[in-house]
């Protein structure tokens, strides 16, 4: 019999967005009961890898228009201008309550919070904690949890399925990790905040958890997800280890720098490089710009062989010892133990790598999905905000809007209370799902979990990397549905109950090749290039066409039905995006 | 701790780089092990790699039983400590270039097994919720009032202190630890120190049940191994020491002035400290 646990509202995900969600329901709609459930412990979520910054309006000479504008720019125009218009307004309130709760924000010498300059961004707006930003938000979040008695953790709990009636969600099912047992998560109200999907790709500052499970269950249970083609690669992690070099290393003044030592983002309409750093500009122009910049020098034979493939120069020697070991402590650290390079002598090796998914689950201004009674917040949603391409800076401060705006917004419906179904029928569906995930201890077959997981990788390098075109595509399309199909023939090896990883594994694999096949085909349909979406068949951006959102719906082993929405556009016509010198005159 | 199952060389295609490691771990699945045993695995690593990697290969081309933690790769998440070589090591941090040819991994120390290299850590959790960490402010500011001001140096007196990433492997290297397991613990009481020295913070006291009491730091005995495991170089030691002279202030203070009740005392008690630390 399936054990079934009662609460008000389910959060699935307890990084940035989860954690918020929950405090914000805690704090003001204490009489609801909260379950938070994760697959790691919190403090493992994958915020805490965060680096540079989080951006909102702070100086006199900054304003919401402006950070509007640089965000709507620097999504391609794909960001729903509403969205943005609210997410600037809140993001200060955002960071002045992580102030509050005590986060360690960088100062000026007056004790007030520093900002820094960030890629795209106009003024400096991006909140600092030294490098190491997301860490010092995930771990504020996470103590300042614990304040709060009714948010009932679930820690090392994975979600398979969620668990609809009739256009409704009522709660999900989980996997106790330690046990092997099952169990129903009955909620009123069910708020999706797992994060990311980079694992797909072979190449990524994504930890091993960013799987896209949260993603694929939304998508399963008929929700979209929206403009899973735009995959944003940071123009700078370390080759091999993929681990990140944050860009604010470059809003501290560093270069990057080819082979011949030249700043060549000059030859990309970034320049002028002097006088640095100037705003929107060479190293701090946008990270599609950045990343497309790279393979042009790639192909041009202008960057530095490595041991891991090809990189450029990302040059910090200037600033300093001291500067860097005050503002850049964990970038020098990073470079010294996994390149043994250390930035105040030498310059560190970099290469574009896959980093966020601006697409998502398909949510609305208020962080509501189509499915009644679900809600999404942080990088596994698509509000949208990021459009065709993330501001360095916006993410971070997004899960503090988002997540606290979906846990609002969660109590509110519950508290509205639409929840009259046929419970029987509710623990039937959790049964099915449950004996699903069971039946993969039975199963018999011939393929290996690690095996696909590669195949998988190689695919989406191959056929959907920083240029993609009609034909690698295609090619990527077909033979990730033929890897659906012998994903059905894995067997476990690993039959224990308790902290069975294999299985834990297989279910991820699951959960990407779901996610990897609705971005293979949205990118497929998608005949332009916008933002981080670059196609070699199809160079221009096409507003006539493709001023649209791209919504795929799940079909199963058949490959996902595409569909599209208008963009909300309220204030600002699309227009060329312009970076370098030019973009003074803006 | 007997028997021993040994994995053959044979599956492995060692590439032309590769260094033969021999990885000897600690295996253990209450669901079908009677006692836990050790598996040695023969693995061609990278000199480049870390002992993570290594692990991450047993894993993939070897035997998918083997269970452990990991996600981020870059010694911040803090969920891949284990014992390497007998040391407590975060596996994602430990280079293979600086290791002998034959490695023993086993679960972090002073911890149950839940299985394989995966420790029990709701004790952990627990101690950390224990000393309320989180800003307790006088009066709670909205956020339309704005930020407090907090000078760099103000920063610069807790900033250490909020580095710990909750990686246990202080508690594994605490020889107090060992003997006692309801030592709230390095980890912990650093982190109640750190909201302690925050300049926004005034809930000293509502923390000095827990961090003074005989399983607070009255209950360390000063060996230091805490702060020489910390990966991100926390020094709970020292944080430890420093609450020491707090709250021996808070004791003195209690007799100089006893019309104060603890609760009202809090004030006076931060500048005594302030006064400790100086001195």
């Amino acid at each position: 019999m399936l054990n079934v646990l009662h609460h008000d509202i389910v959060i699935i995900g307890a990084g940035g967005a989860g954690l918020r969600a929950a405090i914000e329901i805690a704090r003001d709609y204490p009489d609801k009961k909260i379950a938070l459930l994760s697959k790691v412990y919190p403090m493992r979520s994958h915020t805490v890898a965060a680096e540079g910054g989080a951006a909102g309006v702070a100086k006199d000479e900054d304003s919401f228009d402006k950070h509007f504008n640089d965000t709507v720019s620097g999504g391609d125009w794909l960001c729903d201008q509403d969205a943005v218009d609210y997410f600037v307004q809140q993001a200060p309130k955002e960071l002045t309550q992580m102030e509050h709760w005590g986060c360690p924000w960088s100062r000026t010498a007056e004790g007030k919070v520093a900002v820094r300059p960030f890629g795209g961004m106009k003024v400096e707006r991006t909140w600092y904690a030294a490098d190491k930003t997301g860490f010092h938000m995930l771990h504020t979040l996470f103590q300042t949890s614990l304040k709060y008695p009714g948010i009932e953790r679930f820690d090392e709990y994975y979600s398979t399925e969620l668990i609809t009636k009739d256009g409704q969600c009522y709660g999900v099912t989980a996997l106790d990790m330690r046990s092997g047992q099952m169990r129903f998560f009955r909620a009123h109200a069910v708020i999706i905040a797992t994060g990311g999907a980079g694992r797909v790709f072979p190449f990524t500052t994504n930890g091993a958890i960013k799987t896209g499970d949260g993603m694929a269950m939304a998508y399963r249970a008929g929700v979209a997800l929206k403009d899973m083609e735009f995959v944003q690669y940071h123009p700078t992690g370390l080759p091999g280890t993929g681990i990140l070099i944050t860009e604010g290393s470059r809003g501290e003044g560093g270069i990057l720098v080819n082979k011949d030592g030249y700043r060549y983002l000059q030859d990309y309409n970034l320049g002028p490089p002097d006088p640095w750093p100037r705003k929107k500009a060479m190293e701090l122009g946008p990270r599609d710009r950045l990343s497309q910049a790279f393979w042009h020098e790639q192909h041009k034979g202008k960057t530095v062989e490595t041991a891991f493939g090809d990189a450029v120069h990302l040059d910090l020697r200037h600033l300093g010892e001291a500067k860097i070991n005050e503002r850049l402590p964990m970038v020098r650290e990073l470079a010294m133990s996994y390149m043994s390079v250390d930035p105040v002598n030498e310059p560190i090796p970099v290469r574009p790598v896959v980093h966020y998914t601006m697409g998502g689950i398909d949510t609305d201004i208020d962080a509501a999905t189509p499915l009644a009674g679900l809600f999404a917040a942080g990088e596994c949603a698509c509000v949208s905000i990021n459009g065709a391409n993330r501001l360095g800076s916006n993410s971070l401060t997004e899960l503090l809007v988002f997540g606290s705006r979906a846990g609002k917004n969660a109590a509110e419906f519950v508290r509205a209370g639409q929840d009259a179904v046929d419970e029987d029928q509710l623990l039937a569906c959790a049964s099915k799902a449950s004996e699903s995930v069971m039946a993969l201890f039975r199963r018999q077959g011939s393929e290996s979990i690690p095996g696909l997981r590669n195949e998988m990788n190689q695919i989406m390098e191959a056929g959907a990397g920083i240029y993609r075109s009609e034909d690698t595509l295609k090619l990527a399309v077909e033979q990730l549905a033929t890897l659906k199909k012998r994903f059905a023939d894995i067997e476990l090896a690993d039959k224990s109950n308790v902290y069975n990883t294999d299985l834990i594994q297989a279910l991820e694999l699951g959960s990407m090749i779901d996610v990897a096949r609705a971005m293979a085909v949205s990118a497929l349909n998608r005949r332009e290039s916008r933002g981080s979406h670059q196609r070699l068949d199809f160079v221009e951006r096409n507003d006539r066409d493709y001023l649209r959102h791209t919504l795929a719906s799940y079909q199963g082993d058949d490959n996902p039905a595409i569909d599209y929405r208008d963009v909300v556009i309220t204030k600002s016509q699309p227009a060329e995006r312009v970076y370098g010198g030019q973009s003074d005159e803006q | 701790m007997n028997s021993e199952k040994v994995t053959a060389a044979d599956q492995v295609e060692p590439s032309k780089t590769a260094r033969m490691l021999e990885v000897e771990i600690l295996r253990y699945d209450p669901d079908q092990d009677e006692a836990p045993y050790y598996q040695v695995y023969q693995v061609p690593c990278q000199e480049e790699w870390v002992v993570l990697d290594a692990v991450n290969y047993i894993k993939d081309k070897l035997d998918r039983t083997l269970s452990y933690r990991w996600s981020c790769h870059m010694a911040v998440c803090g969920s891949c400590g284990m014992m390497v070589n007998g040391e407590p090591t975060l596996s994602c941090h430990a280079f293979i270039r600086d290791l002998p040819d034959r490695i023993k991994i086993e679960p972090l120390e002073n911890f149950p097994v839940a299985r394989d290299l995966i420790v029990e850590m709701d004790s952990f959790v627990e101690k950390l919720s224990s000393v309320k960490p989180y800003i307790n402010a006088a009066i709670e500011k909205t956020p339309e009032e704005g930020t407090y001001t907090q000078l760099p140096q103000q920063l610069q007196d807790f900033q250490l202190y909020t580095q710990c990433i909750n990686c246990l492997l202080c508690y594994s290297a605490c020889p107090q630890f060992a003997l006692n397991e309801d030592f709230v613990g390095p980890a912990a009481l650093a982190l109640a120190h750190r909201y302690n020295l925050d300049s926004r913070d005034r809930g000293r006291s509502v923390r000095e049940d827990v961090v003074a009491s005989n399983l607070g730091v009255w209950e360390c005995s000063f060996v230091g191994a805490c702060s020489e495991v910390c990966p991100k170089h926390v020094d709970p030691a020292a944080a430890i020491q420093q609450s020491k002279i707090a709250a021996t202030g808070d004791y003195f203070m209690r007799f100089l002035t006893p019309w104060k009740k603890t609760t009202k005392g809090q004030k006076s008690s931060k500048e005594i400290h302030d006064e400790a630390s100086k001195r």
